[in-house]
């Protein structure tokens, strides 16, 4: 096997490329991949593509960049220092992480020169070969081509290729040539998902393998203090029950005897630190008001004097705990026995995940080796290490003898790192033109504190703009404007759930803002886009297009109603519009029409899936996601006390992909964001009532 | 015990009362068949038996009296076709059980309407959010089947 550059490996006839970044379903493989393969000349479908071990070399250095307090739309030299610096820490901290769709952005550059290096060491090593200049060589679908059509396939030249030096700079492709890129490529991974074929994490099948589950304590921050292994090893096939951390793990000869033996435990749990219900939780969010701000961003102007000149609108807006409830619960298989550990899992952060696996068994990171497999979804989830280090356990637990770990969605609903509960009061003053003055408190757990301080085990300084995005960073000029956040510590674990803070400052704003509109008299969208035009024309681009496929210039029909919203988010401002409609049944979605600008469009169809997905994530939540609490534990344990959109109620759904140029944005998360608000505002617009707290579906019925 | 998977007979040394599912996954090693809630209520455990489609997760391998056809088995033809035109897939973790329901709709009728697709979809969950693709791949699957 010959390595050109960290990202192309050629063994004999086939060429791999190495797309160091998970697939959760989002298609960056295919979008990595055809990166490399846009560059190289590679045809689409001749080579293989590969996940790659674990390695620094592969760092995210967008995600750190995502991280920063500032508004993306308004790029400074400021902020694109702070971004370089920011970058070098990401890279010592060796961060090679799948998330805050940045997988793309941190891959468009270097992905391509990847493959522009690789390129160029086969061209020089055919040029040797052929004793020609390289600059009359060319290269065509996996082969470097003489003036006189000799063909080289890269296969042959691979050996002497890899002995050229790599150029520094390689120059890259003009887009106009592209042939790859832009286009909507088939996915390589498709057929095995159609067909069954596709091996995730608790589909590894080997030689005397055990089969396991984990029962944690239900309670949060609570341990245990015991348990009777007896009643699980009375039931034949159960193996060995083993203590692992705050709950117990049973080992079995199947899935299913392990649960039903987990499920036959009686653990003492010891006290928990976590809140004893939801409304609990709400009253400590709402205590974190009474103390002083953790952050304030983007203020302008004079907040409180102008909304002093005037009684203000005021609101407080709530929503729930969710949970990321990925279609694969927890799994990740694990053979532990001298001295190594194999491990493998879905994981968005694989080179943590192996260095968290290695410390819960005593191994060091380079006795373990991890091979990450796809995902049956991510959505954040699988940014955490819980899953994989109980495996390690496990699998030490039994030395020899493959461990498959697979979680019950019980478990899986009620273990969760979620997206916080947040409550928001907030404040303006309308103006002829719309909000004159705007003041958004935001109050709740704090995400980036919580999972850093489980990744790298501290808090970074500076300011927490998770908190606060979608707050405080989009293009509406309000001239006298602040956003403050505030941090409430409540024990209940959470982590980045597809947009994060996105996911409910957008519904906090986007909601107000057409509170606002509706008390001055004025249209959502003409409000939005006289705020915005002298901010970024680009997002007025976006809400125009929107509302135009929307047909919002006319009147909907009798019994249905329009909502619009808008977030720029991930480096892709998108706006949509939700028009609902009523039945005999209850609420209707009837269709979403949603635009985004994402910059450039590698693979328009993996977009569109995307945009699709992303708002169908959001409008499931905001209508029936909620995690509650009773008695100190997660009340929803399957996907009957916690609901999703089935087929027959989704919207017919229009996406308009837009593309403005410059670097490609991140995909996978702007299109959730604006669901849940612009649904919100059609159903104000249809009966007149506002909704301020989600889900929905307490206070509305569905069709 | 002796079951008849994808057109192979099995003696299944196991407990009647385990699900088809994790006799399935576990004991012959037939993974493209998914857990996603163990209660009826997701539809990515799907299989085939007797030709028509049936929650694994909530048939007791003992009570499993006919033939069984997995995502594995099921014969290539125009719905997995269909499904890859489409780019159905995201995670593809739902995919073998709507799948498995999309063709045993399909074999009852070539001509179904937006509201037998929903009714036969009603008990699957898809996570990614590819309801839209699903719903054209089955149309242009059986688009193909009446086209022969
Ligand atoms: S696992 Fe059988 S229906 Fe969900
Ligand atoms: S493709 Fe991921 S759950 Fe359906």
């Amino acid at each position: 096997m010959v390595r050109l550059t960290p990202y192309v490996e050629i063994d004999g006839e086939t060429i791999t490329v190495i797309v160091p970044r998970a697939e959760m379903g989002q298609g960056v493989q295919t979008t990595l991949a055809a990166l490399v393969a846009e560059e190289m000349d590679l045809d689409w479908g001749s080579f293989s593509v590969a996940h790659g071990a674990p390695s620094r070399s592969y760092a995210n250095g967008a995600l750190l960049v995502a991280g920063l307090p500032f508004a993306a739309y308004r790029e400074t030299r400021l902020t694109r220092w702070a971004a370089g610096a920011m970058r070098v820490t990401g890279r010592l901290m060796g961060m090679q992480i799948t998330g805050g769709s940045t997988s793309t952005r941190d891959a468009y550059l270097r992905m391509r020169r990847a493959g522009a290096a690789a390129r160029a060491m086969l061209v020089a090593a055919a040029a040797r070969r052929l004793g020609q200049p390289p600059e009359t060589l060319r290269t065509q679908d996996g082969a470097v081509v003489a003036p006189d059509g000799t063909r080289l396939p890269y296969a042959a030249l691979a050996a002497a290729a890899a002995k050229q030096r790599p150029p520094r700079r390689p120059r890259l492709k003009p887009s106009r040539d592209w042939r790859l890129l832009g286009r909507a490529l088939p996915r390589p991974d498709m057929a095995d998902k159609v067909h069954g074929r596709t091996r995730y994490a608790g589909d590894i099948r080997a030689e005397g393998m055990l089969f396991a589950t984990v029962r944690m304590c239900p309670h949060f921050g609570g341990t245990l203090r015991g348990v009777d292994a007896g009643p699980a090893l009375a039931i034949p096939g159960v193996v060995k029950v083993v203590e692992i951390g705050a709950g117990v793990g049973v080992i079995a000869r199947d899935t299913w005897t392990a649960m039903r033996a987990a499920r036959a435990l009686a653990p003492d749990w010891g006290p928990a630190s976590g809140p004893a219900d939801t409304d609990a939780a709400f009253g400590a969010i709402a205590a974190a008001f009474d103390r002083r701000p953790t952050v304030t961003l983007g203020r302008r102007g004079d907040v409180e004097a102008a909304l002093g000149a005037e009684k203000p609108i005021e609101a407080e807006y709530r929503v729930p705990y969710l949970a990321h409830a990925t279609m694969e619960p927890m799994t990740a298989t694990a053979l532990y026995g001298d001295g190594r550990l194999t491990l493998w899992a879905g994981t968005q952060a694989p080179l943590l995940a192996r260095e968290r696996a290695a410390r819960a068994v005593g191994l060091k990171p380079r006795d373990v080796t991890l091979h990450v497999t796809p995902m049956g979804g991510g959505f954040g989830r699988r940014a955490e290490f819980d899953f994989s280090d109980q495996a390690a356990r496990l699998a030490r637990a039994v030395p020899g003898r493959p461990v498959c770990l697979a979680w019950s969605r019980a478990e899986d609903m009620s273990h969760d790192f979620y997206r916080p509960a947040m409550i928001a009061r907030l404040r303006g003053q309308a103006g002829a033109s719309g909000p004159a003055a705007l003041s958004l408190d935001i109050a709740g757990p704090s995400v980036l504190a919580e999972q850093a301080r489980r990744v790298v085990g501290y808090v970074p300084p500076g300011p927490d703009k998770m908190l606060l995005e979608g707050a405080f960073d989009q293009p509406y000029a309000i001239a006298d404007f602040r956003a403050r956040g505030y941090r409430a510590d409540i024990g209940i674990p959470v982590g980045s759930w597809r947009s994060v803070g996105y996911s409910h400052n957008t519904f906090f704003l986007e909601s107000f803002l057409d509170e606002i509109a509706a008390a001055a008299g004025l249209d959502p969208v003409e409000m939005r886009l006289n705020l915005m035009r002298g901010e970024s024309a680009r997002a007025a681009k976006v809400l125009e297009r929107a509302a135009e496929i929307a047909g919002w210039g006319t009147p909907p029909p009798p019994g249905h109603a329009r909502g619009v919203a808008f977030c720029w988010s991930f480096g892709a401002p998108t706006a949509q519009v939700v028009e609902i409609c009523r039945t005999e049944a209850g609420i209707r979605l009837e269709r979403l029409c949603c635009a985004m600008d994402v910059g450039r469009a590698l693979d328009p169809g993996i977009v569109e899936a995307q945009i699709v997905s992303g708002a169908l994530f959001g409008l499931s939540a905001a209508i029936y996601g909620e995690i509650t609490l009773a008695g100190g534990a997660v009340e929803q344990a399957n996907f009957d006390s916690s609901r999703e959109l089935r087929l027959g109620q989704l919207p017919a759904i229009e996406t308009c992909i837009l593309q403005s140029g410059g670097k490609p944005a991140g995909v996978g998360e702007p299109a959730t964001p604006p669901a849940a608000p612009a649904l919100a505002n059609a159903l104000f617009a249809l009966t007149g009532e506002r909704h301020r707290r989600l889900p929905l579906h307490h206070a509305v019925r569905f069709a | 015990m002796q079951i008849t998977v994808n057109g192979t007979r099995h003696r299944v040394d196991a407990d009647p009362a385990m699900p088809l599912l994790w006799v399935l996954r576990d004991v012959l090693g037939l993974t493209g068949t998914k857990y996603g809630c163990g209660t009826g209520l997701c539809g990515a455990c799907t299989v085939h038996v007797a030709g028509r489609a049936v929650a694994a997760c909530q048939l007791p391998v003992g009570k499993v009296s006919a033939e069984v056809t997995t995502i594995e088995g099921l014969a290539a033809g125009p719905v997995q076709d269909a499904w890859i035109a489409h780019q159905v897939a995201q995670c593809g973790y739902c995919q073998p059980g709507h799948v498995m329901a999309a063709a045993a709709l399909l074999a009852r009728t070539d001509s179904p309407t937006d509201a037998e697709i929903d009714a036969a979809m009603a008990g699957h969950i898809c996570r990614c959010g590819t309801g839209p693709r699903i719903r054209a791949a089955i149309h242009h699957a059986a688009r193909q089947l009446r086209e022969g």
